[in-house]
């Protein structure tokens, strides 16, 4: 299952500075494992020492934050982008 | 229009990253790589407390730059648009109606130069924007930051390119067009602008405000605090109650006490830092309220648009402050927020907007609660002016009565004004 993962400008060394990156994953947890295996060292800056995605950092699969899906356990379909963005101040 | 020259060395040496310290230099970074906590401005404090005195700031320009020691720019003039020095009311009708004693509105509804405190942190931001050498700004805004990162933008001569979520208030839409950015209204609630926003930052070469600039940015809020302090008689008050949508506003008046006290400015105290949240976006009010440490975003639905941030990036440091300086946080219903605008408007003559009104709530639930101490010194921080949301008044604060201009006109519409509110007064007796 091929899914498009939008990769932030701290993040893109370890993908030979590429924004996007086409992964695998049934779910949230799977993915970020594929991407390890494609980027490695990815996987220990996206998640803390627990193995979750750090508290900074937010998740979205087609938009959708995934603290409003099922966390990690989202599942994924073939064309599913995710995107992955350090949170930002605001107001 | 006053210029700002102060020659002194730089103050500020390192950017650190909140969670774990890794130091970085003093560039447009969005957040620490490793962690992607944010990233905040490291001073010399040695350097400071020999650069200032109570005597050089009263001295200095009638706006934050009179601070500019305490802030991350380098220049000798940086973009002076008169912002800061707002007044430090002291009330006296509001404060008895809640039955407090020592009660103070800072009042950033007439900051200058678009009426919200957000001219503070953009004009911090555009003069390090300036001196990193960007050409275009942009930010993702609820609406006050629009107004003022065009404003500031056209006054310095920068591009300018502005987000903002396309159900905002025709007064603030108006209110950013009129300095003639770009202006790019995003279907999509305030979270959605800021994540378009981070992908933008990405990829173009332009200083967000609140994305790659934040780090600056969000320390123009720490005069917020300077000013309160001074204008205290340089004291800190006991007791503040600041509206919270990010959570930035927050920690930074809470550092700017801190500072001032570890300079020797001020007598070091415990302030309490309480909070204020529309209850329909309320994410860090719920996790003070449920003894979390972590903040579950929320999709926003409140009148209270300004301060709708479902997923406040600052959330937990806000949290952090609020318990050990034992404050509360809390948040009210939108009936309350428009009861808390009026009530200022009526008793201490200051218009101020939605996030105002959630502030003037929750000060009002607080004390009810017991959880303000009369005799405390209390500081309130109205952040924004109440012109740009018209919309969330209108229909709650009757009508001008129509006559002719005859005076038999006049006289019967009075007689019938003063049954009114014989009626009304009556009612509230009751």
């Amino acid at each position: 299952m091929a899914v498009k993962v939008l990769i932030p400008t701290p993040l893109q060394k370890f993908t030979n500075n590429q924004a996007t990156i086409e992964c695998n994953g049934g779910n949230i947890d799977e993915l970020i494992d594929s991407l390890e295996i494609n980027c490695p060292g990815i996987k220990s800056r996206i998640c803390d020492d627990t193995g979750k995605p750090r508290r900074f950092l937010n998740l979205y699969v087609n938009s959708e934050d995934i603290r409003f899906l099922d966390n990690t356990d989202t599942a994924l379909s073939d064309g599913d982008e995710v995107s992955i963005v350090p949170a930002v101040a605001g107001g | 229009m006053t210029q700002a020259t102060v020659t002194k060395a730089r103050t500020f040496t390192h950017l650190v990253s909140k969670e774990g310290g890794v130091k970085y230099p003093l560039e447009a970074l969005n957040v620490c790589e490793e962690t992607f906590s944010p990233l905040e401005v490291a001073y010399d404090y040695d350097a400071i407390r020999a650069q200032v005195s109570r005597e050089t700031i009263e001295a200095g320009p009638n706006s934050i730059w009179r601070y500019k020691a305490f802030l991350p720019v380098e220049s000798e003039n940086p973009i002076d648009v008169g912002t800061g020095m707002t007044p430090l009311v002291k009330s006296n009708r509001l404060a008895r109606r809640l039955g407090l004693k020592n009660l103070y509105i800072k009042n950033d509804a007439v900051n200058m130069p678009t009426l919200s405190f957000k001219d503070r942190v953009v004009s911090v931001a555009l003069t390090r924007a300036k001196e990193l050498g960007f050409s275009t700004v942009s930010c993702a805004s609820t609406g006050n930051l629009a107004n003022s990162t065009a404003a500031i933008a056209a006054r310095a001569g920068l591009d300018c390119c502005v987000f903002i979520p396309s159900d905002l208030e025709a007064g603030k839409v108006l209110g950013t067009l009129i300095y003639n950015p770009t202006l790019m209204a995003v279907k999509g609630n305030y979270d959605q602008v800021n994540r378009l926003c981070s992908e933008v930052a990405n990829t173009y070469g332009w200083g967000f405000v609140n994305i790659n600039l934040r780090a600056y940015y969000s320390e123009g809020s720490k005069t917020l605090g300077y000013e309160v302090a001074e204008q205290l008689g340089w004291k800190l008050p006991d007791h503040v109650v600041a509206p919270l949508a990010s959570g930035s506003l927050f920690t930074k008046i809470y550092k700017g006490f801190r500072e001032f006290a570890k300079v020797g400015l001020v007598d070091d105290k415990n302030v309490r830092f309480s909070g204020a949240q529309a209850e329909g976006c309320s994410p860090i009010s719920q996790a003070f309220k449920e003894g979390r440490d972590f903040i579950s975003p929320v999709k926003p639905n409140t009148i209270a648009k300004s301060i709708a941030i479902g997923n406040p990036a600052d959330g937990v440091y806000a949290l952090d402050v609020a318990r050990k300086t034992q404050g509360n946080i809390e948040d009210v219903t939108d009936a309350e927020i428009i009861e808390g605008m009026k009530l200022l408007a009526e008793t201490e003559g200051i218009f101020t907007e939605t996030a105002g009104g959630t502030t003037i709530a929750v000060l009002k639930k607080l004390v009810e609660a017991g959880k303000i101490n009369p005799d405390e010194t209390t500081v309130v921080y109205i952040t924004g002016n109440g012109l740009k949301t018209q919309e969330a008044v209108q229909g709650y604060v009757g009508e001008p009565l129509l006559i002719d201009p005859k005076l038999d006109s006049f006289e019967r519409a009075l007689e019938r004004s003063r049954t009114l509110e014989r009626l009304e007064w009556q009612q509230t007796i009751v």
